[in-house]
């Protein structure tokens, strides 16, 4: 296809999306009034009808898979869920999922809430929040390309020069430079590293509006108290932002346990560094595996659902508050 | 999943100090020099990495392959030749993806967002049986992980003979939208006024009317804050991409062919660097014009995937 094909083509689909849509609201509109449920189904079908063929149908069918062999023909049981926890790859996986969702959350929100308080009504704060926030806005593939120039490795010969900051670094320390991405556990923290760069951002966004939410009485009640720096971020601000904490920390665990695309672009999960949402890929789109590959999803649903569960309840305290 | 858009503070917060009243806050500087050095550090750790690899995609070749961006300062040479290679040299053609990424894109914010505001106005202002119960049921779908969909989904698409085209790209993010954008869009059409709507009833307008002339106009902003989440989110994607398009066939955006670049020549700089800010550049343009219904849509989808 060249171009104007695909364009005409993208024009094509709006188009008939827009015509269809249109007669669904030219028919609904001619029913004569009291025809309420004609009306409200006209409205409200499109979007339900693709929700269940979209979503609900393919996610009972992914259960249903996890429990056949990898060519979903015959039927295994728990066998797949069982490989799980005893195969030494995949329990190396899980071991990675661990480690990412313990530290990239926590080290994230330290992080953004420290800025938030360190930038909150200086003179540059909107520059200086810019700065921080503008990972968020570009692709974990774009982010992960960026890092992956900081931990370029050349081999430590004459005459070739380090390329990757971090290695230069450590040449001008007098240090060996290292093959960050091949040596683990530490290549799986270099990656936690790329996510907490993005999500910082998300974490100081969230706090610094919470931190000038705080009331002012309370922050002047504690000066007289005698409460300055350390102990004022300590007593004052943290307790009176800590169903926002709860909730940017909650965000971020469930973005970490989804992310995918950092893993699969810095090593594709070689070198021991695969997590469940990247295994469930591999298994599925290039081992061919999908009886596995469905368990594997199932485990990120579940994974998912108490950590959603508690953010909900906490986000509506903090609205109710 | 987030609600964060409904806490009031954080709509106002992004602007910093010009939410805040000027009396009762006057600006001040940095408390003290310690923590103004702290901000600076985490600042400039922030940005050098960005900084190091935009410089590179500027230098030459060689000039990227044998030494540290760093060495640009007391060698200066700017060109634009890795840009013009990896965008239209043969072995990357990146300017056919960025137009697949376009073409990916549109309808994929068009059609969730359309779809989304009649659901979302019959679960505000119609009565229908079960009405509760299904909009609970699609504010829960929230919480299903895409990956949990993929391969079934993707099972359909090859049934139906529609792989290979734009279409499985284009339903699958307008599924994966629909739950938030029915949210979302439900949450601000319930906060209109009813008198409003119950004047126009009087007046005889019926439900159709009062979509598009007085609901469309007042939902405005939160279209367009879920409009730039959604297509920033599109844009960015790299598992729907992969799982509907491979990373090299006729459809694939360009996060998918760069991610594959990474994959097959890891050792380019010239073209990666290069590549890399071609695909951030759309995303960096909307940051910079449409900051504050970014920040709210983010706010909004953040738990999306």
């Amino acid at each position: 296809m060249d171009t104007a094909e695909k364009l005409a083509q993208m024009a094509l689909a709006v188009a008939l999306f827009a015509g269809v849509v249109g007669l669904i609201l030219l028919l609904a509109g001619r029913v004569r009034r009291g025809a309420d449920l004609a009306q409200a189904l006209a409205f409200v079908v499109p979007a339900l009808a693709l929700l269940a063929v979209g979503l609900i149908y393919p996610a009972l069918r992914t259960g249903y898979q996890s429990f056949f062999d990898r060519t979903t023909e015959n039927f295994v049981g728990l066998a797949n869920y069982q490989a799980l926890f005893e195969r030494d790859d995949l329990l190396v996986v899980l071991r990675n999922t661990l480690i990412w969702v313990l530290v990239a959350p926590v080290v994230a929100t330290v992080i953004g809430l420290v800025y938030a308080v360190l930038v909150d009504r200086s003179r540059f704060e909107a520059f200086a929040k810019s700065l921080i926030f503008m990972p968020l806005a570009i692709s974990l593939v774009g982010a992960s390309i960026i890092w992956r120039f900081v931990y370029e490795y050349r081999p430590d010969q004459q005459n070739i020069e380090q390329i990757g900051l971090l290695n230069q670094i450590l040449v001008w320390l007098g240090m060996e430079p290292q093959q960050f991405l091949l040596n683990s556990p530490l290549n799986t923290l270099l990656l936690i590293v790329i996510l907490i760069w993005v999500q910082a951002g998300f974490a100081m966004t969230v706090l610094s509006a919470a931190i000038k939410g705080i009331p002012q009485d309370i922050v002047e009640a504690g000066r007289l108290d005698g409460l300055y720096g350390v102990k004022m971020f300590r007593y004052v601000t943290v307790p009176s932002i800590r169903p926002a904490l709860i909730v940017v920390l909650t965000t971020i665990s469930i973005a970490t346990l989804k992310v995918f695309d950092i893993v699969r672009t810095m090593t594709g999960g070689q070198f021991e560094t695969s997590i469940v949402a990247n295994e469930f890929y591999t298994q599925s789109l290039v081992r061919g595996n999908y009886g596995l590959g469905a368990a594997l999803a199932m485990v990120l649903f579940v994974m998912v659902i108490p950590i959603v569960i508690y953010n909900v309840r906490q986000l509506r305290k903090a609205d109710h508050r | 999943m987030s609600t964060v858009k409904t806490t009031p503070e954080v709509r106002e917060g992004w602007d910093g100090a010009a939410a805040a009243s000027p009396s009762a806050r006057a600006r001040k500087r940095l408390t003290s020099p310690g923590a103004s050095i702290a901000a600076v550090v985490i600042a400039v750790l922030w940005t050098l990495p960005t900084f190091g690899l935009l410089l590179s995609s500027f230098r030459p070749e060689e000039d990227i392959k044998g030494n540290g961006w760093w060495n640009w300062f007391t060698d200066p040479e700017l060109t634009l030749e890795s840009y013009n290679e990896v965008l239209f040299g043969s072995t990357t053609q990146l300017s056919t993806y960025v137009v697949n990424s376009v073409v990916i894109t549109v309808p994929s914010v068009v059609i969730p967002v359309v779809l989304a505001l009649l659901a979302a106005y019959a679960f505000a202002w119609m009565k229908f049986p079960f009405r509760n119960t299904l909009f609970v049921a699609v504010f829960a779908l929230q919480i299903v992980p895409i990956q949990v969909a993929l391969i079934p989904l993707l099972q359909i698409f090859v049934d139906t003979g529609l792989n290979g085209t734009f279409w499985p790209l284009w339903i699958a993010h307008s599924v994966f939208a629909l739950p938030l954008a029915v949210y979302l869009l439900h949450n601000f059409m319930s906060d209109i006024p009813a008198e409003l709507v119950e004047a126009a009833r009087v007046d005889g307008a019926g439900h159709v009317k009062i979509f598009r002339a007085i609901m469309l106009p007042l939902v405005l902003p939160a279209i367009a804050a879920f409009g730039v989440f959604q297509f920033l989110w599109v844009w960015n994607d790299l598992l729907v991409a992969l799982t509907f398009a491979g990373s090299t066939s006729d459809v694939a955006p360009l996060t998918a062919r760069i991610a594959e670049l990474v994959g097959t020549r890891g050792t380019e700089w010239h073209l990666l660097s290069a590549g890399a800010f071609v695909s951030m550049l759309v995303p960096v343009i909307v940051f910079v014009t449409m900051q504050r219904f970014f920040v709210r849509g983010l706010l909004a989808g953040s738990v999306k995937g």
